[in-house]
């Protein structure tokens, strides 16, 4: 299963080497990392996707960054409701008629040509990565000189479904 | 400060240096002991120590593994923080295996090495290593100091962060341009670590639920692993199983824990350890862990691990909790704090009286065997000697392989902080080092090094630290001319093709002793055993004894590769 993990860290040197380290020794299947500053100056935030088989797996995941001296915190943001975002660039063939074919097909995505030159032009698309994967899927024919993702960076709602205890719920917390 | 301008080989006289306030920082830690090996990126701190020298013992070692194992050692029986010198480059990379060590068996080390000046870091220079990536994985933390100004504060946080919580070890890399600067004024010492606030006190509800647990209970057991003695937590433990009468089996790291001659001990659990122990955890239906981390040698096949219990596991570091053994009851604490909080507890226990008498037979009809023949030295009665000899009252640091594992089996303790051995990495070369550092933190007391002929051979080179302070270690070598466990494991599951497993050319330990300025005496007869064992323990300073075992003797009983601890094989003659 896919997992959203976010940690706010310590900026200190060779923060990203630990961690990166630590879950590549632990055989963590990582999606994508992404870091770069929060709202608090010196701390760093960070966003994982992670691929887990069980529970176990997961729980482990977030200890071994909970254990980490520099881990202020670490939240499991998966099943709340989140905004999360991505951006990539995409570099596809394109010259004359097929420009405008282009714009055709990346306008409902909301996406927008950041340049071009006489064979080719670059798009920038920004959304949950699914919409990127479906963008990019409709590219390809055309031809991708050249790809960047950066990884999804997500945080929490600003407001949360309340919760609902089940009726026949035989613990209700 | 009024300061001449200095160029790089001016030599520092009066002024306060980066290195001076190390040693100043050192001091305030209250460090009395540091094991190390000076060299060109530490210049400036071994000018500073030889310039402060009433304030420190410095030990130095013939090999910068030396140090860190010595280190290993004191931490381990002193309970205090071991401290390392190295220099940069070879002198950092030569630590490398003894914190990997420190790392898996949770022992408290600050470690101090030199690096290059910051101006050429990272250009490759003489002696340089990148320090910081080499032991980002292998540290609890690490540090490079960037500004002479982080310094106390980095000192302070490096052994607060290696003693506190599960300890472990810190590396503070210190470039050669910063123990030179000359300070200016007072910095700022106060530690900025918002994300470690170790858990130490158990949530109540846990305990609560423990205390349930053992209410209903029907078939209980308590392990106790190193957690306990970091904690400290030996008197507590025996009030609790004493006072249930629970019994209680031990890891290796565990040993002495609790007193291993008790009734209601067990001894120790895993690949080697007795049957009783063993078939307990298959038979429990409450496995109590206090501060063990169900290591695989412990485990045997976590598929048979425990089968029929619920297990509660206490442990200061959380993710230590259900790694790999699924946890009905996890109490994050310090094993003190949790065995306070549940002596606090009134516990209704029900009568265990069938679960005893099973346990108890397991004892008497499985107890640990091995052969006795007269025509050579045993091992194993080896190690029963010794502790017959010494009154089982020595501290044992011992070395990797057979020779642990009989000293483990046999040495039985009864108090803590006495048993100094490589569980988690398996570090052969660990031993006889480590008892040297065991020895300087304890001066008064009996420290017996156990070891093979292929493991002493390692770090043989410390004799040198031994005639120098004449620490009067007692080095017992199990000689059987082989990699004994190598050996063994070729011997059951490799069809007795011994690769590379026999030592056909040993030197003369006797002579190497004697090189040295030591002692050193060879024993090849059992009848002689007795008589040298007492001649060695009532000599009064260190000696070297070459004791020929035999070299056929295997380990037993044992828990092969991938079985569940409940197939044992070689548990009875």
């Amino acid at each position: 299963m896919k997992r959203i993990i976010t940690a706010t860290v310590q900026n200190r040197s060779g923060v990203l080497n630990r961690i990166t380290g630590m879950l590549n020794k632990r055989q963590f299947n990582i999606e994508s990392i992404t870091v770069g500053a929060s709202e608090t100056e010196g701390v760093s935030k960070m966003t994982f996707v992670v691929e887990v088989n069980d529970d176990q797996k997961l729980e482990q995941l977030t200890k071994q960054l909970n254990k980490q001296i520099d881990v202020l915190k670490v939240s499991d943001i998966t099943d709340q409701a989140i905004v999360a975002r991505e951006l990539a660039l995409v570099k596809v063939v394109g010259s004359g008629q097929l420009r405008s074919e282009i714009q055709g097909i990346i306008s409902p995505f909301r996406a927008s040509i950041i340049d071009v030159s006489k064979d080719n032009l670059t798009i920038q698309v920004t959304g949950k990565p699914e919409k990127v994967d479906a963008l990019i899927a409709l590219l390809r024919p055309y031809g991708i000189k050249e790809l960047a993702r950066t990884g999804v960076i997500a945080f929490l709602r600003g407001q949360q479904p309340s919760q609902v205890t089940e009726i026949n719920s035989v613990f209700p917390m | 400060m009024k300061v001449e301008a200095k160029t790089e080989m001016t030599v520092v006289q009066d002024v306060e240096t980066g290195a001076d306030l190390l040693i100043q920082s050192l001091i305030d830690e209250n460090v009395d002991t540091i094991f190390g090996y000076p060299g060109g990126a530490v210049l400036p701190i071994y000018d500073a120590l030889y310039r402060k020298k009433a304030a420190f013992d410095h030990i130095l070692t013939r090999h910068e593994q030396g140090s860190i194992h010595a280190a290993e050692g004191y931490a381990r029986t002193t309970g205090k923080p071991g401290v390392v010198f190295a220099t940069s480059g070879p002198g950092a990379t030569n630590l490398i295996t003894g914190i990997t060590d420190a790392m898996m068996d949770s022992l408290p080390l600050v470690i101090f090495t030199g690096q290059v000046s910051s101006s050429v870091v990272g250009t490759d220079a003489f002696q340089e290593s990148d320090v910081m990536g080499i032991t980002t994985p292998i540290t609890k933390y690490n540090y490079q100091i960037k500004e002479l100004s982080e310094l106390p504060r980095i000192v302070k946080e490096a052994f607060h962060i290696a003693t506190t919580g599960r300890p472990g070890p810190v590396v503070v890399d210190i470039p050669k341009n910063i123990s030179q600067e000359i300070t200016t004024g007072e910095y700022d010492q106060t530690m900025h670590l918002p994300g470690y606030q170790p858990t130490e006190l158990p949530n109540p509800l846990q305990i609560t639920k423990l205390a349930e647990a053992i209410e209903q209970a029907k078939r209980p057991l308590v392990l106790a692993g190193a957690g306990v003695l970091f904690a400290d937590a030996s008197a507590e433990l025996k009030q609790f199983v004493e006072r249930y009468e629970l019994p209680i089996t031990t890891t290796l790291l565990g040993l002495g824990s609790y007193p291993g001659s008790s009734p209601l001990s067990l001894g120790m659990a895993g690949m080697h350890g007795n049957y009783a122990a063993n078939m307990a955890i298959y038979e429990c239906d409450l496995l109590i862990n206090i501060g063990a981390r169900f290591d695989d040698r412990l485990t045997g096949s976590l598929q048979h691990f425990a089968p029929q219990a619920k297990v509660a596991h206490i442990d200061i570091d959380p993710a230590e909790i259900g790694k790999n053994v699924e946890t009905v009851i996890p109490v994050v604490a310090d094993a003190k704090e949790a065995l306070k909080a549940l002596l606090k507890k009134t516990i209704q226990i029900p009568e265990h009286g069938r679960w005893h008498e099973t346990l108890q037979n397991n004892k008497e009809q499985y107890p640990l065997w091995y052969e006795q023949p007269d025509q050579y030295i045993s091992p194993q009665r080896l190690i029963q000697q010794i502790h017959r000899v010494t009154k089982g009252e020595a501290i044992v640091t011992t070395d990797v392989g057979q020779h642990q594992m009989w000293a483990a089996q046999y040495y039985t303790l009864d108090n803590p902080h006495r048993w100094v051995t490589s569980g988690g990495l398996g570090t052969m070369g660990f031993g006889f080092p480590a008892a040297i550092g065991a020895q300087i933190g304890s001066p008064e007391e009996l420290v017996v090094s156990i070891v093979g002929d292929a493991g002493f051979q390692m770090t043989c080179q410390e004799l040198s630290v031994v005639k120098d302070r004449n620490l009067p270690v007692k080095v017992i070598i199990l000689n059987n001319e082989a990699l004994g466990m190598v050996r063994q494991w070729q011997d059951k599951f490799y069809d007795k093709r011994y690769s590379e497993s026999i030592l056909t050319a040993n030197p003369d330990f006797v002579k190497l002793a004697e090189s040295y300025g030591i002692r050193g005496v060879r024993v090849d007869r059992e009848e002689d055993v007795a008589t040298t064992l007492e001649d060695i323990f009532s000599y009064d300073g260190p000696v070297v004894a070459d004791f020929r075992v035999c070299q056929q003797e295997n380990v037993y009983p044992m828990i092969a590769p991938g079985k569940g601890s409940h197939e044992m094989i070689g548990v009875k003659k």
